[in-house]
């Protein structure tokens, strides 16, 4: 149901994008000259009030208030037409509380963690700006203003992972983080220009009234018909592919660590990574419309799970265990979307941006603690020194392998059940996800066993300054440790809670109900495999780190090849560089460039040149520049003119 | 003179803003002061400025009819007219170049100091030519502009150029040369064809025999693509842009390379229907090629200006792909772009100017860390980047878009290669932008000591100020600009479309078996 927004409603969805792009302005022009280290107090409460509004409009929305309103036309040629326009349904009402929250709290906890760094500044003016694309991307009611948000948030990105842009290493990774997405943005553009031509409007709720009219049509492809809404689709899900980092667009995920850690916690894991997530659950009356779409979602979501989560396994980097993490979870989120339980995947977007800004803040806090170590072989024992941390990090983790109760128990447990219900295919996808789970739970103790537990093997000097993070980190961690404790339970599963899945039942008018059906026995058994696998993780890793801590040696020198295989993450990056980036720079600098000196140019040249010579008699007569002018033009005149005379005649 | 609009005016504007150049000309004749010399350069482009504002606001935009049309016979026993007027297509380029030459001037304030008379009178002449080039309705006119405006040029890059001067603007000369005679001939044919008249509209209105289409669309076609430029045409334009000196390469980015693309808009569209049509499969296989060739080259450069006048080539690519869509997005796209282009490409040029003049060097290798040394211009020099990579929010991206879709309406593939321009646009971008900006400073450079850099001077952000308005407006809302065009578009889309010989197999085989 729609309502025609009143004046107020329209200044009030306005605001909330707009705050935090004043801020923006308001910092990067006056920053470095007159706010300085005092850019918080612009960035914090412009965040806030977004965060304030936000609450508003779910309110509204909860209280039946779909708005769908146009502030703009923004593009009009020809028949194209598309506006700049905001559509607040359950949905996107969802996505501005956890954007605006988690926001809020990461914002918080950087005038800790930026304080006293040259650029702070910058830091919260760029943050600001990505917390007004991601609004605009989250709120956004048609395609291209989806795309908008979708590239600016690409562009804060870059900005933020080479915030410190002197290490060579932090360049290299904005860089690329820029260009992988591009990738997947070349589908995702192009998926948008065929959905306006085939259906004549990018507007989402004219396309989805539409789309079933061109259901079972074709399209033909290089002489080969394809089903057109499953290209759609497939286009649509390249971008998406790229922005959550999915399998084979992964790469660039893990080298964003190099931005700051609120940076990493906000943007690539909490929110902009789970935009892809959000599309295809925004266009889910898309894909409903394309069984091949959807099994290809589900299926790079399953194998992105297991394998981002056996890359995690053997990892050092405490920053590149929760990146792998984050891949591994949002490879869950697409497993959801793809059997069709869209709810369950959002479901788990909203808690995972709990528990993993939790652990992003937290690895942050310790790296901070440690003054900028990220390698877990260097840490140990940290738990005395900073027991909140590490009690944080504890609840993060229980949530993350789902133990019963936390958040990260209902959502992940409603993806694999859902998964499970999907026949053959969801079988094998649920038989992944749940060796995920396993996999899951061995590196997230493994990372707590190797930080907080025995003994510190960092440097004395490092030990002499180690000390809990002060309140302005704490606090915002405590928060976030709320919200991944209690998160999920507006997502209890029905056979536990009588309507205990609020938030299914919420989000049922934009996204519907996931189909399939199965016996209470299934739902426990599957209930039971997740606890089991969660806890035989655990075991595992605190048998190997704690109880005898030589295990992880031996294993790794018994096998190598496995080990140097998940180590070097597969040689993903050395084969893309073989195959991508080389060979391009090696075309443009030998082929194109060599043709472009010597075979155009030679011709260019060479044809002056016999004229030159062959004109060497009319060049003493006249001199200069104007024989050159009056040869050419001479020549050429006339050989047109013959040329013409002839063919014409 | 019912399909036109005469000057409702009391002045006549047109000729004011394309004469009142020259005035200034003969003023800077008398003055021997350097200063005052830029004074009254300035003076006089910032009134041209202010002398065609009023275009836009008392411009007409429901009809595609020529308006401001000044009419009057000029040489009758030729049938020559001094006729001038301006549509959607042509009055945007008008605001375009009378802003960049005010910004022509500012930039060389303190970068040009010999010969800052001659310089400054070869800025004017060309001021005039291209405006000239952009009102004429008469082909006589028109070709006096187009060949009076290659002189001051070549004088501004001969003379006032780089180390390789000399060279690249006899290149630029010769190119534009052969092609622009070329045209010649063809207009000549037009004339005979056309009833012995030189009117362009006139011309516009005459079905020319299939044959003679052909023919005529190639002799335009070599002088508008060598201006464009396209591939394989393109290689003057490395050299002349980075030869040239900063306000040069404005001109020539900014405007210059536009009077190709507005050659195919103008003439070969409306004149040469059939042909056109004829011509489109190969015209936007070339324009493709540009766009990937173009970018791939930029990945090789090593000279900070050479690559972006590669990048031209990529971006030119784009707007011819988009003018022969022969949609309306994909014109509209192409038109817009061409203004794009000119505002992005412009304010780059402006700003290498302007680092060039503290750093002595455009060797790439030399910079690194000048996000630290000049804080304000790396924050500039990003917009232009993510505006030339065509990010939303900038005017690249509604450009790029549009002519994506009108291409890919047209011809579904060539709006896929197309896009993939795009990919190759961030690798090559950001890549020099890491490369100048990010890192560590070059030690190698600091040793020797060469030059202290200073961050952007009141007068610099002032010159690039109007050009960061216009990125972000057209971004924003493009409609302002957009608005102008639609008329005339789809009168010209309705000019092709209105083919005299519909049913013609459009196959080249059959146009060369059909020659030979």
């Amino acid at each position: 149901m729609q309502y025609a927004p009143t004046v107020n409603a329209m200044i009030k969805y306005t605001l909330i994008p707009l705050l935090p792009f004043l801020a923006f302005i308001i910092n990067i022009l006056l920053g470095r000259n007159f706010i300085r280290d005092k850019a918080h107090w612009v960035a914090i409460p412009a965040v806030f009030g977004s965060f304030v509004l936000a609450v508003s409009a779910f309110i509204d929305v909860a209280n039946g208030q779909v708005i769908n309103i146009d502030v703009y036309s923004w593009i009009v040629s020809g028949d194209f037409n598309v506006s700049f326009g905001f559509l607040i349904d359950q949905l996107s009402a969802i996505m501005l509380l956890v954007v605006t929250s988690i926001s809020t709290l990461i914002f918080i906890y950087s005038v800790g963690y930026m304080h006293g760094d040259p650029g702070y500044y910058r830091f919260f003016a760029y943050l600001s700006l990505f917390v007004f694309s991601m609004l605009i991307l989250v709120m956004a009611n048609n395609f291209l203003l989806l795309y908008f948000g979708w590239e600016a948030v690409g562009l804060c990105s870059y900005f933020l992972i080479g915030f410190w842009f002197h290490k060579k290493s932090a360049a290299d990774a904005g860089k690329k983080a820029f260009i992988v997405n591009r990738f997947g943005d070349f589908g995702f553009g192009l998926g948008v220009i065929l959905i306006f031509l085939t259906l004549g409007s990018l507007d989402y709720m004219e396309v989805f009234n539409r789309a079933g009219g061109i259901a079972g049509q074709t399209i033909n492809i290089l002489g080969t018909d394809f089903d057109l809404i499953t290209v759609i689709c497939l286009l649509l899900f390249c971008g998406a592919v790229g922005k959550s980092a999915q399998l084979p667009l992964h790469v660039w995920l893990p080298d964003a660590m190099e931005g700051p850690t609120p940076v990493s916690a906000l943007i690539h894991a909490a929110t902009m990574v789970t935009a892809g997530v959000f599309m295809v659950a925004r266009t889910s009356p898309l894909f409903n419309l394309s069984a091949t779409a959807m099994n290809t979602v589900a299926v790079v979501g399953g194998l992105t799970a297991i394998f981002a989560a056996t890359i995690a396994l053997v990892q050092n980097d405490i920053k590149r265990v929760i990146a792998y993490s984050t891949v591994s979870q949002l490879g869950y989120m697409f497993l959801a979307l793809g059997v069709g339980a869209y709810s369950a995947g959002i479901f788990h977007l909203y808690t995972h941006a709990y528990f993993k800004a939790l652990l992003f803040l937290g690895s942050g806090s310790v790296i901070h603690a440690l003054g900028d170590e990220q390698d877990m072989r260097n840490m140990g024992g940290l738990k005395k020194f900073m027991p909140q941390t590490y009690k944080v990090f504890i609840i993060a983790t229980l949530s993350i392998t789902g133990i019963p109760f936390l958040a990260g128990f209902f959502s992940k447990d409603e993806i694999l059940w859902r998964v499970y219900q999907q026949g053959d295919l969801g079988k094998f996808l649920w038989f992944l996800g749940t060796a995920a789970a396993l996999l899951t739970a061995f590196y997230s103790w493994r990372l707590i066993y190797m930080t907080f537990h025995g003994k510190f093997r960092g440097t004395d000097e490092q030990e002499h300054h180690l000390h809990e993070s002060p309140p302005v980190i704490t606090v915002p961690l405590w928060f976030l440790a709320v919200g991944a404790v209690a998160a999920g339970w507006v997502g209890i599963p029905p056979i536990l809670m009588e309507h205990g899945d609020r938030i299914g039942e919420f989000l049922a008018p934009v996204l519907g109900h996931a189909q399939g059906h199965g016996s209470h026995a299934e739902e426990y058994f599957v209930i039971a495999a997740s606890i089991f696998v969660a806890v035989a993780g655990w075991l595992i890793a605190h048998r190997m780190y704690i109880k005898k801590p030589e295990i992880p040696a031996q294993l790794g020198a018994k096998y190598q090849p496995i080990h140097k295989l998940l180590y070097n993450k597969y040689w993903i990056d050395e084969l893309y560089s073989k195959v991508f980036v080389q060979p391009t720079l090696k075309l443009a600098d030998k082929v194109i460039l060599g043709f472009d000196t010597i075979v155009i140019e030679g011709i260019v040249n060479g044809i002056p040149a016999l004229i030159d010579s062959f004109s060497q008699g009319l060049r003493r007569i006249q001199t200069g520049l104007i024989s050159n002018y009056g040869l050419v033009m001479t020549l050429g005149a006339l050989c047109m003119l013959i040329g013409y005379m002839v063919f014409s005649g | 003179m019912d399909n036109v609009i005469l000057n409702q005016l009391s002045y006549p504007i047109l000729s004011w803003t394309v004469f009142l150049p020259v005035v200034g000309i003969f003023v800077l004749l008398f003055l021997r002061n350097s200063g005052a010399i830029r004074w009254t350069a300035l003076g006089f482009t910032l009134v041209t400025l202010a002398v065609s504002l009023p275009l836009l606001t008392n411009f007409d935009k429901s009809t595609h009819k020529m308006q401001f049309v000044e009419k009057s016979e000029w040489i009758p026993s030729w049938g020559i007219h001094y006729f001038i007027g301006i549509d959607g297509i042509s009055i945007l380029f008008i605001v375009l170049t009378t802003l960049l030459s005010v910004l022509c001037v500012l930039v060389s304030w303190t970068s040009v100091q010999d010969r800052v008379k001659e310089f400054h009178i070869a800025i004017l002449a060309v001021e005039t030519g291209m405006l000239g080039v952009f009102v004429a309705l008469d082909f006589f006119l028109f070709y006096l502009f187009w060949e009076a405006m290659l002189i001051p040029m070549f004088i501004l890059i001969g003379v006032f150029g780089g180390k390789n001067r000399v060279y690249a603007s006899i290149k630029f000369f010769l190119y534009t040369l052969v092609g622009s005679l070329l045209m010649l001939v063809g207009i000549v044919v037009l004339y005979f064809y056309g009833g012995k008249t030189l009117d362009i509209l006139a011309l516009s209105q005459i079905n020319y025999p299939l044959k003679v289409q052909y023919w005529l669309f190639l002799a335009f076609f070599a002088a508008f693509a060598v201006k464009v430029p396209m591939f394989p045409v393109h290689t003057w334009l490395p050299d002349a842009h980075t030869e040239a000196p900063t306000a040069g390469s404005v001109i020539l980015a900014g405007v210059l390379i536009k009077m190709g693309a507005y050659g195919f808009l103008r003439f070969s569209m409306p004149m040469l229907p059939d042909a056109t049509k004829f011509f489109i499969g190969p015209v936007l296989i070339l324009s493709i090629i540009a766009i990937i060739y173009g970018a791939l080259i930029c990945f090789a450069q090593k000279d900070f200006k050479r690559l972006i006048a590669y990048s031209s080539v990529s971006h030119m690519g784009f707007v011819t792909l988009g003018l022969f869509a022969l949609n309306t997005q994909g014109v509209e796209g192409g038109i817009l772009q061409m203004l794009n282009h000119g505002i992005i490409t412009g304010a780059m040029f402006l700003m290498i100017g302007i680092i060039y003049e503290r750093t002595h060097t455009r060797v790439i290798a030399d910079y690194g860390g000048f996000a630290k040394i000049v804080p304000w211009y790396a924050g500039f020099f990003m917009i232009l980047t993510f505006a030339s990579i065509g990010l939303p929010g900038t005017n690249g991206f509604i450009g790029e878009f549009l002519i994506i879709f009108g291409a890919f309406k047209a011809q579904m593939i060539m709006g896929v290669l197309a896009a993939t321009g795009i990919i190759l646009g961030a690798g090559y971008m950001l890549w020099l932008y890491q490369r100048i900006f990010f890192q560590d400073p070059n030690p190698d450079y600091e040793a020797k000591g060469a030059h202290p850099v200073s961050d952007l001077n009141m007068r610099e952000v002032i010159t690039l100020l109007p050009l960061f308005v216009l990125v972000f407006w057209i971004g924003f809302y493009p409609n302002t600009f957009l608005e102008y065009m639609h008329a005339s578009v789809a009168h010209l889309i309705e000019q092709v479309n209105q083919t005299a010989y519909a049913g013609q197999e459009n196959l080249l085989v059959k146009f060369i078996s059909e020659i030979f």
